[in-house]
């Protein structure tokens, strides 16, 4: 059940804006101590929680149109808390947390059956193949917020929920009950040059990212502002990233749909 | 040699010509072990394994040999609750059977963890919302179960029956095997239907979802209902390549009849719902996700996943076996009833595999492509493992228990002696005399 006064953490991400300059991957490479491998050509087999995507609409020049579309882990509320991934674990080793709305993954916990993997349409979980190696010196860098994940795990996007515990600590310390809205920003909100992407409480009226999403609590958070779309929403998956595009054929590219629908099938 | 060992009133092959047989499969084994270390020491970075087919060719063949495995659950079904005596006579073979591809299950799970060590926690952190749960509890208690209907085979070996305390321990648990094969009935029912709730519950991936009753999607009975009704074909089908290696028949006719009929009749209930399911599916849930029937099939000629696959699974090996098998004619016919097992084997083996591999293989995001997947050397070696581990284990059981209570009936030995042997051991307390050797719960 949902808490009285619970937050919905969710993000907003203007497609218009986004150039595809791949700061939010690199800023939540760095903050979030993802691995890599000397040769990472191989996207099928390398981590990034915030995957940027490049749509186009299939027509050729002049009508030839292009768009990036950044995607993290979508924090899918499901029914009632039950996201695609979070039902399916075994091990209960990951999380829908009622208070927040964040899909945790706890990594001491997973023992990597890959079930979770199988559950998500959007692929935003994934699996470390191998063990960390950092190039020398480059352990001093690591973010000491974050444990590093080691061999055989799943892990994805978690919102960057250790700035949000830092955030709760330091409202804390100074008496505070709750958080300012920017006291808790994820790393990939902060680094967009563009401004593209929007990060706050859902349920929060004076946040930003509610009053870009609108979302409809009587219809699963579904967005009220006709520019704004959630990927594969048809689905059930109820996520908490919402999408806006000035453009249709970028909006309908976000789901499926049938022949009778009006359908724009767009090519990555 | 080993005279001593081999149950009496049976001929077996030299013992040299066994070590070779043993020899050539022991080397496949070792072959599969090689890859099964290496998976171990290095990790899954050893399979062709990737983010987008986090289950591949080890889910498939876990889901495959438990669906084929179902023959000893159904057919102590049918041999202790419906009372069907007439298979006492292949009872054993099927626990067999069943032992073989629950414990290749078991050790395939074991590898295809990222974390092998952690395994345990399946069980003390358990998540009771999850199918896997479910599939791993009742798995290794139904595991239990088999080694349990196993053991009094083992026991009924002809040195091993002279131990007092073997002969006694054997005799009181066949006592109380019916017990053992009802748990086993109903903790295979669960099993299998929740690894049919694997691909069914996941409202992400339209191919494998499916609506239900309760926390069962349709999928959960499907599973279980398949089971019942192919696992009784590899039951059959190995049996006849038992009986081609050995060149002797091992069970009578009516006993194969008789299970081929059942099973005939499974598979033809079965096929109707799944064709039921399939409509629906195609019909009803699937667009109302966004998607029409044809998005699930690749038209790539040449595709692994083309709608041939589809025709496969539900024509040419489910119709067309169970139309084999409830025709008396048609199965009484020893080609047809090879045919038939064949395609059974087959068609629930291309049913897991869809449900496992074709789930992972559509794109779901209308702005991503198929997902290609070639198995590496690795999985493909550490698939045969169990296969090679399955014939050895067959080959010794066969070899030195009685497994077939038929097999001296219908292979009589005319050679000096045995009248007096057979005599002598009828004389003997826990010897087999010149009746045909009750299976182990008979006795």
């Amino acid at each position: 059940m949902e808490k009285k006064n619970a937050k919905k953490f969710g993000m907003v991400i203007d497609l218009d804006k986004c150039t595809g300059c791949g700061a939010c991957m690199v800023a939540c490479y760095a903050e979030n101590n993802i691995p890599f491998r000397e040769d990472d050509t191989d996207k099928m087999l390398s981590i990034s929680w915030m995957h940027v995507y490049r749509l186009n609409n299939g027509k050729p020049f002049p009508d030839y149109e292009e768009c990036f579309l950044p995607r993290p882990c979508q924090h899918c509320e499901g029914h009632h808390g039950h996201s695609p991934c979070v039902s399916v674990c075994p091990a209960t080793a990951t999380d829908y947390d009622m208070a927040t709305g964040i899909v945790s993954q706890i990594y001491p916990r997973c023992f990597g059956c890959r079930y979770c993997m199988a559950a998500c349409p959007y692929h935003v979980r994934q699996f470390n193949w191998w063990d960390p190696i950092w190039p020398d010196g480059m352990e001093q860098m690591l973010n000491p917020g974050v444990s590093v994940r080691m061999r055989g795990v799943v892990e994805k996007c978690s919102f960057c929920i250790q700035r949000y515990q830092a955030a709760k600590d330091q409202a804390f310390l100074e008496g505070r009950r709750e958080i300012e809205e920017d006291e808790y920003q994820t790393a990939c909100t902060q680094a967009c040059p563009a401004g593209a992407i929007t990060f706050g409480d859902l349920n929060n009226p004076e946040h930003a990212v509610h009053q870009l999403a609108l979302p409809d609590p009587r219809h699963e958070g579904r967005s009220n502002n006709p520019l704004a779309f959630r990927l594969l929403e048809r689905l059930g998956t109820n996520p908490k990233i919402y999408y806006l595009s000035s453009r249709e054929w970028v909006r309908r590219a976000g789901d499926n749909y049938l022949k009778a629908e009006f359908k724009t099938k767009a090519h990555s | 040699m080993d005279s001593a060992l081999i149950p009496k009133g049976v001929k077996r092959c030299p013992i040299w010509q066994f070590a070779l047989w043993i020899g050539a499969n022991g080397a496949v084994l070792a072959w599969g072990g090689f890859a099964m270390l290496l998976v171990y020491i290095k990790g899954l970075n050893q399979t062709n394994m990737n983010n987008a087919y986090g289950f591949a060719l080890w889910i498939w063949a876990d889901l495959a040999v438990i669906a084929l495995g179902g023959g000893a659950f159904f057919t102590g079904f049918l041999r202790y609750i419906v009372g069907k005596d007439e298979l006492k006579s292949i009872i054993n073979y099927a626990v067999l059977i069943g032992f073989i591809c629950y414990s290749s299950a078991l050790m395939i799970l074991g590898f295809d963890i990222g974390q092998p060590l952690r395994g345990w926690f399946i069980f003390w952190h358990a998540n009771v919302h999850s199918m896997l749960t479910e599939v791993a509890f009742c798995l290794t208690c139904y595991f239990g179960v088999l080694t349990i209907e196993y053991i009094p085979m083992v026991l009924e070996n002809r040195k091993l029956d002279k131990i007092p305390f073997f002969h006694n321990l054997s005799h009181n648990m066949h006592e109380i095997m019916a017990v053992f094969a009802a748990t086993g009935v109903f903790l295979s029912f669960f099993h299998q239907g929740s690894l049919g709730g694997v691909p069914g519950v996941l409202f992400g991936r339209p191919f494998g979802f499916r609506e239900g009753v309760l926390v069962w999607p349709w999928t959960f009975f499907l599973f279980t209902w398949s089971a019942a009704a192919f696992g009784p074909c590899f039951t059959i089908f190995i049996t006849k390549i038992t009986e081609t290696i050995t060149r002797k028949k091992l069970v009578k006719d009516n006993v194969i009849d008789l299970l081929a009929k059942i099973s005939g009749w499974m598979i033809f209930f079965y096929i109707i719902a799944k064709i039921i399911d399939t409509v629906y599916w195609a019909s009803v849930t699937a667009p109302s996700k966004g998607f029409t029937f044809w998005d699930f099939y690749s038209s790539n000629p040449g595709s692994a996943y083309g709608i041939w696959i589809l025709i496969a699974e539900l024509g040419v090996c489910g119709v067309l076996p169970a139309l084999i098998l409830i025709t008396p004619k048609l199965r009484q016919t020893q080609s047809f009833l090879w045919l038939a097992v064949f395609l059974g084997v087959l068609g629930v083996c291309l049913n897991r595999w869809v449900m496992v591999l074709q789930v992972l293989a559509i794109p779901v995001l209308p702005f991503e492509n198929w997902f290609a997947y070639l198995p590496s050397w690795q999985e493909i070696a550490t698939t045969i493992l169990p296969v090679a581990y399955g014939i050895i284990l067959i080959s010794v059981s066969y070899r030195y228990l009685p497994i077939f209570p038929q097999e001296r009936e219908l292979n009589p030995i005319d050679e000096p002696g045995t009248a007096a042997e057979a005599a002598e051991a009828e004389a003997q307390p826990g010897g087999s005399g010149p009746e045909p050797e009750l299976s182990p719960a008979e006795s």
